[in-house]
């Protein structure tokens, strides 16, 4: 393998795997707020309980994803220096953002948030979980605004020739608002708010199956079920912005994602299927016709652009983006049936009662991982072959004075130690989740409760 | 040379800022961990990782952000260290990672074994850090082989030598110290007594080290000392930082732990100065062809960049100040174990 494949699947190998976690913790973070809202509101320790298990282990994807993420602050300069020299103007100061608005709020008030329950009042206990929350949720404002610069880059000029070619910022605020910034955000955003909450979901569910802490399970299940049904429902919707955004702005990379050929109108919208790029056809595929046409602009007169109007060394590797979209759709829809499932007999009162939605519930949590997983596929692969779209290609950005020999023992050991670190945390998490929360099993009068 | 204070000089102060910040606080809690293994009761680790429990995750962020600010305000220095420097930054950022998960892990267990290696990868970890960290400021100052497109055209090996590991001793001893000082503030009892008998022991290895690696220094790399013979007053700093070292045995026999850490926490920051003096208007020198060195304009951003990242900044130390002093206010004390510990 060469240095380009070696260091892009060591990036995507410590991205992907870093991705596991920060989802989590966004997600967990508004679960968190909204449970420690509620025991301020109704001063019933039963809440305070119910928080502080989901802060261990909030506390747990927080470590991790804070460990995994220093990884990829310093890969760019790394692996990727003639990127980073290139763009150090517009994209560092994105990153630099990101830590100062960003990691300080989290880290600082994440310390109050595990340790400080007897250090200060309720009410600074709840601000300090609050600001946890919207700190994970900074930290993923500029991280995707410096991504969504790669795909749709705005607000620089290039200057200098060459090897001494870079991109400098002209307008920060056009940097910042680039075209895809806001739908890519919201998307990855309610993608996160999926992840945290079947995480509670699915825990939940299965102290209900066995029995056990089901006061505590009845309570996080209910509050975790708003926050997945309104973020699935939203996750449609920024979904579909993001995708016209995708046909205006990234072709190429719409027209992988559909396996769109020739340029066409009305053209189709395929449910499933298998892209031979050789023959330039779908295989086994079931299509919608003029479908696509009409989602991206209401109307199936709408023009699609072919693959084969892109130069053959400008176009990204077809079936891998399909794929990856297709099934991460599917998984968008099957969100929205699960939580309007629970959604529904909860409301009809027998949600309890559905063991074979319980045991739907507890193996949803892997969904929006997987979906969240695919959708950066989809995203980071469908740029292909470029690393800036239109201004600077993936083959064009690696570190001069890095040999394959380096990367190759860095990708190893990075494997090894991922591996040897996701198989700890779901370990810990395991024993997390069997040990239960504390104290919330106790009639209200044990807990002190003021109205006992 | 005429000294103007423009953009980039601004930001080189701001970056040296950030890693002083780092160093003195991460640097600490680095100490503990280097200190870790000589505690031996399950108990007196525990009083010692929780001493930093609440703060180190913050405390990383300082290296963090300067590394983010170092990509935005001089990308040709992030691109040129980081990848030149590749397989010491390969192996700082598994030791970042072992020591994170390992204070994180340790106590999840109540098994002896493994309690135990994470102790050892803890204590470990924390030591490399500092000692890469210190390799890394040792190379600053003999400069490294660089080609005319700012690539680093030497290889891994060639960034050690013995300058250069005297340096990373030198950091490990720094931090030890600091980290002893920071245990005798945290901790009461007979913990603390060891403690205070550590911190003794730190300063004497530290002096050492610190006194060898001046005079290295000064004879081997005297462009370090060239600024100081220009404009003299800035020897007050040399000056400072050895009276701010002196202080801390002093304060430590008069039961001022507090001010005997921020005693130590000067001497980091002018020991920073000092050598930020002495590379200044370089960041990255260029040995053996000088004309190729990485200075603070021709590896920096455009002015429009700095111009917005000083407004980000000076937006954002205000709050990341008030955080940090309010986190320290709300965990000051004595460490005491809880159920929700380490």
């Amino acid at each position: 393998m060469d240095l380009e494949i070696l260091s892009r699947l060591q990036f995507a190998i410590t991205v992907a795997f870093h991705y596991i976690y920060p989802p989590l913790s966004i997600g967990l973070g508004v679960v968190m707020v909204v449970m420690e809202g509620m025991y301020l509101k109704t001063k019933d320790k039963f809440y305070e309980n119910m928080t502080k298990f989901w802060v261990k282990v909030f506390a747990l994807t927080f470590a991790i994803g804070v460990a995994s993420g220093i990884v990829m602050e310093f890969e760019f300069g790394t692996n990727w220096a003639t990127y980073s020299r290139f763009v150090g103007d517009v994209f560092g100061s994105a990153l630099a953002a990101e830590g100062i608005f960003a990691f300080f709020l989290e880290s600082g008030f994440l310390a109050v948030l595990v340790f400080g329950w007897d250090k200060v009042g309720p009410k600074m206990h709840f601000f300090s979980t609050l600001m946890v929350a919207l700190g994970s949720m900074f930290s993923a404002i500029w991280i995707v605004v410096a991504n969504s610069w790669m795909q749709t880059p705005a607000g620089f000029h290039i200057v200098g020739e060459g090897i001494n070619a870079r991109a400098e910022i002209t307008d920060f605020w056009a940097m910042v608002l680039n075209p895809s910034s806001i739908d890519r955000l919201s998307h990855v955003l309610s993608g996160c708010w999926l992840a945290g909450s079947f995480l509670v979901i699915s825990v939940a569910a299965y102290y209900l199956i066995k029995n056990k802490h089901i006061r505590f399970a009845k309570s996080s299940i209910k509050i975790a079920l708003v926050v997945a049904f309104i973020s699935s429902l939203f996750q449609l919707y920024t979904g579909h912005q993001s995708a016209v955004g995708v046909s205006k702005h990234q072709p190429a990379k719409l027209a992988a994602m559909e396996a769109v050929f020739e340029t066409q109108k009305n053209a189709p919208l395929y449910l499933f299927g298998w892209v031979d790029e050789d023959n330039q056809e779908v295989k086994f595929g079931i299509a919608i016709p003029s479908l696509l046409s009409y989602l991206i602009g209401f109307s199936p007169d709408t023009e699609v652009k072919g693959l084969n109007d892109f130069p053959k060394d400008e176009r990204p590797p077809v079936n891998i983006v399909f794929q990856a979209y297709h099934i991460m759709v599917a998984i968008g829809f099957l969100l929205i049936l699960i939580s309007s499932l629970g959604v529904f007999y909860w409301w009809r009162g027998t949600l309890f009662s559905k063991k074979w939605l319980l045991w739907i519930f507890v193996f949803s949590v892997l969904l929006p991982q997987i979906a969240n997983q695919l959708g950066w596929i989809t995203a980071e692969v469908g740029r292909q072959p470029w690393i800036v779209y239109g201004i600077m290609k993936t083959s064009e950005g690696l570190s001069k004075a890095v040999t394959e020999g380096q990367v190759w023992f860095s990708l190893i050991l990075f494997t090894i130690i991922y591996v040897g670190l996701f198989i700890l945390f779901l370990y810990l998490l395991n024993e997390k989740i069997q040990h239960g929360p504390e104290n919330v099993d106790l009639i209200p009068s044990e807990l002190g409760h003021p109205k006992a | 040379m005429e000294f103007t204070l423009d953009l980039n000089t601004v930001w080189f102060i701001l970056i040296g800022v950030m890693l002083a910040g780092y160093a003195i606080l991460d640097g600490f809690d680095l100490g503990i961990g280097a200190l870790h293994l000589l505690v031996d009761t399950d108990d007196e680790r525990r009083i010692m990782l929780n001493s930093i429990g609440p703060v180190w995750d913050g405390n990383e962020v300082w290296l963090v952000t300067g590394g983010g600010a170092l990509f935005a305000a001089f990308p040709e220095v992030y691109a040129t260290v980081f990848s030149g420097f590749y397989n010491a930054i390969i192996l700082l950022l598994f030791m970042l990672i072992f020591r994170a998960v390992a204070i994180e892990f340790r106590s999840k267990r109540p098994m002896k074994w493994w309690r135990n290696s994470w102790d050892i990868a803890f204590s470990i970890s924390s030591i490399l850090i500092a000692f890469l960290m210190g390799i890394a400021l040792g190379n600053i100052v003999t400069g490294i082989k660089l080609g005319p497109n700012k690539e680093y055209i030497g290889s891994f090996l060639e960034l050690i030598n013995p300058y250069t590991v005297l340096v990373g001793i030198t950091t490990v001893a720094l931090f030890m110290m600091h980290g002893a000082i920071y245990g005798v503030l945290k901790t009461e009892g007979e913990l603390q007594n060891k403690l205070k008998g550590w911190v003794n022991n730190t300063i004497i290895f530290f002096v050492i080290c610190y006194v060898t690696t001046t005079m290295a220094t000064l004879i081997y790399y005297p462009n370090m000392a060239r600024h100081f013979k220009e404009f003299p007053p800035l020897f007050i700093i040399a000056l400072l930082n050895m009276l701010a070292i002196a202080n801390i045995p002093r304060e430590i026999h008069h039961q001022r732990e507090f001010r005997a850490f921020l005693s130590s926490s000067a001497s980091i920051a002018a020991l920073l100065t000092l050598f930020a003096i002495g590379i200044f208007p370089n960041i990255v020198l260029s040995n053996p062809n000088p004309e190729y060195s990485l200075n603070i304009y021709n590896s920096a951003s455009s002015e429009k960049t700095l111009t917005i990242m000083l407004i980000i900044a000076v937006i954002g130390f205000p709050f990341v100040l008030a955080y940090t002093i309010s986190i320290y206010w709300i965990f000051r004390g004595k460490v005491k174990l809880t159920n929700m510990s380490y």
